[in-house]
């Protein structure tokens, strides 16, 4: 049975649609004074977050109760997990209090799927070390969608730190399997091993790629995961891979500049780009609280779940 | 099922749909002391063309433009649980909203009455009507709530085991509303 979300490449195009088509409904109920849904009352959603996440966390807060569920908030920092419990044991007391789905965000690459053997409930990926983010990549494509109108055949160009990057893992096969051609664009210091078999292009040469993309999606060089040398400086970084106005004016009129988020201005986006009415950054974040929405719907709102990969 | 376990039969044709939704429409206008301030609001995806239906010959013989709506109702549905969870259907409010008008909902069919439960609190959720009535095509009887219709279409007496399904030229290409006689086995 379909259970969790932990990867997009577990979902089909119809999964991956139905969800997006989900969300479109959900975000006319966003627009109105009442914007609680009955829902999901009487299930339970625990947000499980090992790592720091103030937007991820709240997106999924803020969708959960949305649809009228109880929510109950879990932050390794201050918790059992700081006096040394394992992931096993946190997801066995989080199972005896009855979570109908646990949302994690772990440094771990591969601890959802570890999570999703051990509970019943569903479990929902939010961001596992440098593996996958998929409703981050969901709200992407729905943001993309919402602005262009489709995603099939539209060229969308993924800049920056790709080795560190869940975002651009997730949006690659996402967007593939929604029909868009991806192209990653990094130093390769920062393309991860065995990229050639993503399916997607790749390139070191932000300038050629520009002119053809309809959507540039720009990722955050994680400084925090900067413990080796990957580029000489930030300014080299920035002069090569930073989108700034010269490299925006390069743009056609109809393309798009995405950025997950949280942004370092002056690195690899300039402030004026990121102010820009072409920008989508402040919209991806309303989408987010929508797309999520649809994702606990579709998991959580009937008999068995409606979407997801099997475990 | 095969085709010849199952036995259909049309109750109404598109003359009868046609006939039926002309008085429903009259009908409101008689009630409401000419459509004033009247909205109407289907349930999709039939309902809804309905209610466009009802609005159009509204306009026809009073010349009176009545907003109409859709709610879709999905997820304040009783019975979510009971089987997967399914695609949401399209809300969709007249620009002046319902606070303060007479609120006419639109279904194809009226059975359990548990749809309309659903689509009065989904409509508790958008604001409130002076009143709320309800118009069916069909009320094929079997209620499991305390909830009749003020303007029925017709009235289909069926048994449980069978299936009324609704067909509409915007939607199915054809009018008609067909009775499925389901064979025990």
């Amino acid at each position: 049975m379909k259970h969790h979300l932990i990867s997009t490449g577990d979902l089909t195009r119809d999964d991956a649609l139905l969800i997006l088509d989900t969300a479109e409904e959900l975000a006319r109920v966003s627009q109105r004074s009442i914007k609680k849904l009955p829902t999901l009352r009487g299930r339970t959603v625990v947000n499980l977050f090992f790592e720091d996440s103030t937007r991820t966390r709240i997106s999924f807060e803020a969708a959960a109760k949305r649809l009228s569920a109880d929510v109950i908030n879990f932050s390794a920092k201050g918790s059992s997990v700081s006096k040394g419990e394992s992931l096993k044991d946190t997801a066995l007391t989080l199972e005896a209090m009855g979570a109908d789905a646990v949302v994690i965000r772990h440094s771990a690459s591969g601890a959802p799927h570890r999570l999703a053997t051990w509970v019943r409930g569903s479990v929902v990926n939010a961001g596992d070390g440098t593996h996958e983010h998929p409703t981050q990549a969901l709200l992407d494509a729905f943001s993309i969608r919402r602005r262009l109108g489709r995603l099939e055949g539209l060229k969308v160009a993924v800049v920056g730190d790709v080795l560190h990057s869940r975002v651009a893992r997730s949006n690659v096969l996402l967007l593939h399997t929604l029909g868009a051609e991806v192209t990653l664009v990094a130093p390769p210091t920062l393309l991860p091993v065995a990229v050639e078999t993503w399916p997607c292009q790749v390139s070191y040469d932000l300038d050629a790629v520009l002119p053809k993309s309809d959507v540039v999606m720009m990722l955050r060089v994680q400084l925090e995961r900067m413990n080796a040398a990957y580029f000489p400086s930030a300014r080299e970084y920035s002069r090569r891979y930073g989108l700034d106005r010269d490299r925006f004016a390069r743009l056609h009129d109809d393309a798009i500049v995405m950025h997950p988020g949280p942004m370092n201005r002056g690195m690899e986006i300039s402030a004026e780009v990121a102010d820009s009415p072409r920008s989508t950054i402040v919209e991806q974040v309303t989408n987010g609280v929508t797309v999520r929405m649809a994702v606990l719907y579709l998991l959580l709102g009937g008999s068995e779940p409606a979407i997801g990969g099997a475990e | 099922m095969s085709d010849a376990r199952n036995q259909a039969r049309a109750v109404l044709e598109g003359p009868d749909i046609h006939r039926a939704l002309t008085r429903i429409a009259h009908e409101i206008l008689e009630r409401t002391r000419g459509a004033e301030s009247v909205v109407l609001i289907g349930i999709p995806t039939r309902g809804a063309t309905l209610a466009h239906r009802i609005a159009g010959r509204i306009a026809q013989f009073e010349g009176i433009k009545v907003p109409v709506g859709a709610i879709d109702v999905t997820m304040y549905r009783d019975d979510l649980r009971l089987r997967p969870a399914r695609p949401l259907g399209r809300t969709e409010l007249p620009p002046d909203g319902v606070d303060g008008r007479t609120v006419v909902l639109v279904d194809d069919v009226l059975y359990s009455g548990r749809t309309v439960r659903a689509a009065l609190d989904a409509l508790n959720d958008v604001g409130r009507p002076r009143a709320v009535q309800l118009a069916t095509l069909v009320d094929r009887g079997h209620r499991e709530l305390p909830i009749r219709a003020d303007y029925v279409g017709k009235n289909l007496p069926t048994s449980k085991s069978e299936k009324v399904k609704v067909f509409l030229e915007e939607t199915d290409g054809r009018d008609a509303v067909v009775l499925i006689k389901e064979d025990d086995r």
